[in-house]
């Protein structure tokens, strides 16, 4: 698929990627465009914000730029503690054709890093090394998801920084408090941050 | 007959009523999407910034976003106020009069801002700006996430700042009738509806239903039906955004709107248009332009 510039109101574009990984290796020369006052990237979009409409070079730019190669996963790896008791891990199973705990182990197994955040504060979508554990999400949404719970959408891994709707799997809880005013950064997931998570111990 | 509420000192306000809803608002805190943190700041921009602008306040000031009025303040000391955004009437000290205009209160003076009879929200400026906790920049209350300071509630006592620049030459500044239509340009999403939905979204004159807040107003009326039947992976979205969701019954985000949403955007209010959305109310009936 090519890349597209879509409109978005006023003060917006779309830039439309064949993928995430292409998407994400946008994101440096977005920002660096004198027009671009944020980028807040998708599952396969960067939302540019703008002050000023992008010049046609600008638009050729960001149509024409090879992406840049993904990071070579370097930078702190988060270690996060679950609880695998979720509510939806037999059905993660049988939609996977795993055994629940081959489930956990796919889930543990890999280095999973953020993509992009949305949805809520400090709700990170994680992509992993494989899609072994890609499901659909709950066809009834749930009205309240548990704070810390930890699910599975597509492809993604994320975990609810607090109560809410959501429409996740959901496979376990974590205790780790995944947005906290008080440090800084408030959010424990970061674009490109990677993840690790561990069976928590008894 | 409980016993009065103590007096606000000099540089305050008192909440004696806040009304059914009264945030504090600023021009919100942009720039946070990587956090999943959503903008905020007032639902009708230009209606905040020119309440501050009646009070000589820089455009950024935080003011009271008052949702359907009932809101009464006792001032501690002589205060500068300018009530905007929905045009209602107003009681100093139990007379009446008019909002869009500068206000002298003195210490002691009562003001209480009357249930619009059109609109639904009003921007109270106060000389000196309103002061308090800043969340990631901003004292912006995000109804969506609960960043920013707490509603208000009877009892609150507020802070007012220090002056900054000179009062307006100009204290009145009366406001129009509000535009007859919304204006859309195409959202990024218009090719995922069949063709009858751009002349369906045109043609409609929408109800605005009941469940509206600073997240969004949802719209009533005929169904928009989409052409790609497939999910939409999530992508970013902007204030102003009229996104149709599984039911086919359009909304139109606001202030509060989550930072990616996995629905297709059919079209985008331009900015003055965000600031006329801000102002409906349940039952009204919405028609859009391009």
């Amino acid at each position: 698929m090519t890349r597209r510039l879509l409109g978005y109101g006023e003060s917006a574009v779309l830039l439309e990627c064949a993928d995430l990984a292409e998407a994400l290796s946008l994101v440096a020369p977005a920002r660096a465009l004198p027009a671009v006052t944020e980028v807040v990237p998708g599952a396969r979009t960067l939302l540019l914000r703008l002050s000023a409409p992008l010049t046609a070079a600008d638009r050729e730019r960001l149509l024409g730029l090879p992406g840049s190669p993904p990071a070579d996963g370097s930078g702190e790896v988060h270690r996060i503690t679950v609880v695998y008791d979720g509510d939806d891990l037999a059905d993660v199973a049988e939609l996977t054709g795993l055994t629940p705990e081959e489930v956990v182990a796919a889930h543990t197994g890999q280095t999973w890093t953020v993509g992009f955040c949305g949805f809520a504060p400090g709700f990170g979508y994680l992509f992993g090394e494989h899609d072994r554990l890609r499901v659909p999400r709950r066809r009834t949404p749930r009205t309240r998801v548990p704070a810390g719970a930890v699910g599975l959408a597509d492809a993604w891994t994320g975990a609810y920084p607090r109560s809410g709707p959501g429409g996740w799997q959901l496979i376990g809880r974590t205790d780790v408090a995944l947005w906290d005013l008080r440090r800084q950064p408030p959010a424990v997931f970061q674009p490109g941050g990677r993840v690790r998570f561990e069976v928590a111990g008894p | 007959m409980t016993s009065p509420a103590p007096s606000p000192g000099t540089g305050q306000l008192l909440v004696e009523q806040p009304g059914p809803l009264a945030l504090l608002q600023d021009l919100g805190r942009p720039g946070q999407a990587h956090l999943g943190v959503s903008p905020s700041g007032a639902a009708d921009r230009s209606a905040h910034r020119l309440a501050n602008r009646l009070v000589g306040n820089p455009e950024d000031a935080v003011t009271i976003e008052v949702t359907l009025g009932g809101l009464v303040l006792r001032a501690g000391a002589t205060t500068f106020v300018a009530v905007t955004g929905a045009p209602t009437q107003l009681r100093l000290s139990g007379r009446l009069t008019g909002s869009h205009c500068t206000l002298a209160l003195r210490p002691g003076d009562r003001l209480a801002v009357e249930p619009p009879a059109r609109g639904l929200r009003s921007y109270v400026a106060v000389r000196g700006g309103l002061l308090a906790p800043a969340v990631l920049g901003s004292c912006s209350r995000d109804v969506l996430s609960g960043l920013g300071p707490d509603p208000l509630r009877a009892g609150d006592v507020l802070a007012v700042g220090h002056a900054a620049g000179p009062l307006p030459d100009t204290d009145v500044a009366p406001t129009g009738p509000p535009p007859p239509t919304l204006r859309l340009l195409p959202g990024p999403r218009r090719d995922w509806f069949d063709d009858d939905a751009w002349p369906r979204l045109l043609g409609t004159g929408w109800t605005v239903a009941t469940e509206l807040d600073r997240v969004a107003v949802r719209l009533q009326g005929p169904r928009l039906e989409r052409r790609v039947r497939s999910e939409l992976p999530s992508e970013g979205l902007v204030r102003g955004a009229v996104q149709v969701p599984a039911s086919g019954a359009p909304l139109i985000f606001l202030a509060d709107h989550p930072v990616t949403g996995g629905y297709p955007v059919i079209a985008v209010l331009t900015e003055r248009s965000c600031d006329a959305a801000a102002q409906l109310r349940p039952g009204d009936t919405v028609r859009f332009h391009a």
